[in-house]
């Protein structure tokens, strides 16, 4: 058995505060993750909704940002697909060692990384259109 | 539906303490940044970022944290960060952060090296200005 939510949202950051808490509600109902994963998908949910809504707004478009949340009786499963162009993961800019003073050079970059650290699977897939991310929690 | 962030600043001696609530992402961390090229304007001698009571906090935040960590850097100020929080600590370690950043369980300890600075039972500097 599982659920589906599934909204659409314009591609502007007011509405992130928004996604998140479709997320808090998806799962009030069937508690599947404990708080603190909770939190995790919640931060990873916010970075892949992020991404997409600055992929859109650097190609221009205002067509909106979907977003599917499956709610299963072991995991959560939730799908960001933009139209933003085609994020290509592989070409993101490596950063500095911590131990660098150039790091602080390097405010932006983290999310993927937070995605990927907070969730059990992440999957950018890119297309010609656009990008979907998939990002699972277990239970 | 955001909870809309505050910044509350006060001074500690010849520091200054900004202590963040509410939630901080990419609609809001430009007001975060804001308060921090204010406050490090003013060229304290350290800055205290207090996120102990912080809602929600994303990359953009933890970036403008390292651009805030810059400025003071480029003033030969002190940088740390107070945070009790497990979630936003594990953060901290996933972007290897707490590397960078000089990080506090409380307050207190974080102003506990600083001349001047004196708090009450409350959390508040005493005779100092907000």
């Amino acid at each position: 058995m599982s659920e589906d939510f599934e909204i659409e949202i314009p591609p502007t950051f007011e509405h992130l505060a928004m996604v998140r808490s479709v997320l808090s509600s998806a799962l009030e109902a069937e508690p599947v993750l404990k708080e603190e994963r909770l939190q995790d998908l919640r931060l990873a949910l916010s970075e892949a909704t992020t991404n997409a809504i600055e992929a859109h707004n650097r190609v221009g478009t205002q067509a909106a940002v979907g977003i599917r949340i499956t709610v299963a009786d072991k995991k959560v499963t939730v799908r960001v697909s933009d139209q933003g162009g085609g994020f290509d993961p592989s070409k993101l800019k490596k950063h500095p060692p911590v131990t660098d003073p150039e790091r602080l050079e390097y405010e932006r970059g983290l999310g993927v990384t937070l995605m990927r650290r907070l969730t059990d699977e992440c999957s950018i897939t890119p297309s010609k259109n656009g990008t979907t991310v998939t990002l699972i929690v277990h239970r | 539906m955001v909870i809309e962030p505050t910044f509350e600043v006060a001074e500690y001696g010849r520091w200054a303490v900004m202590r963040v609530t509410g939630e901080i992402d990419m609609a809001t961390a430009p007001r975060l940044r804001q308060h921090v090229l204010t406050v490090t304007a003013r060229k304290p001698d350290g800055l205290v970022l207090d996120l102990d009571r912080i809602e929600f906090i994303d990359s953009t935040g933890l970036g403008v944290m390292v651009g805030a960590a810059k400025r003071m850097r480029m003033i030969d100020g002190g940088f740390r960060i107070v945070c009790s929080q497990p979630h936003l600590n594990e953060l901290f370690k996933i972007t290897r952060l707490n590397e960078v950043f000089d990080l506090y369980e409380s307050l207190e300890d974080a102003l506990a090296t600083v001349a001047g600075a004196t708090i009450d039972g409350a959390g508040n500097p005493e005779g100092a200005s907000t």
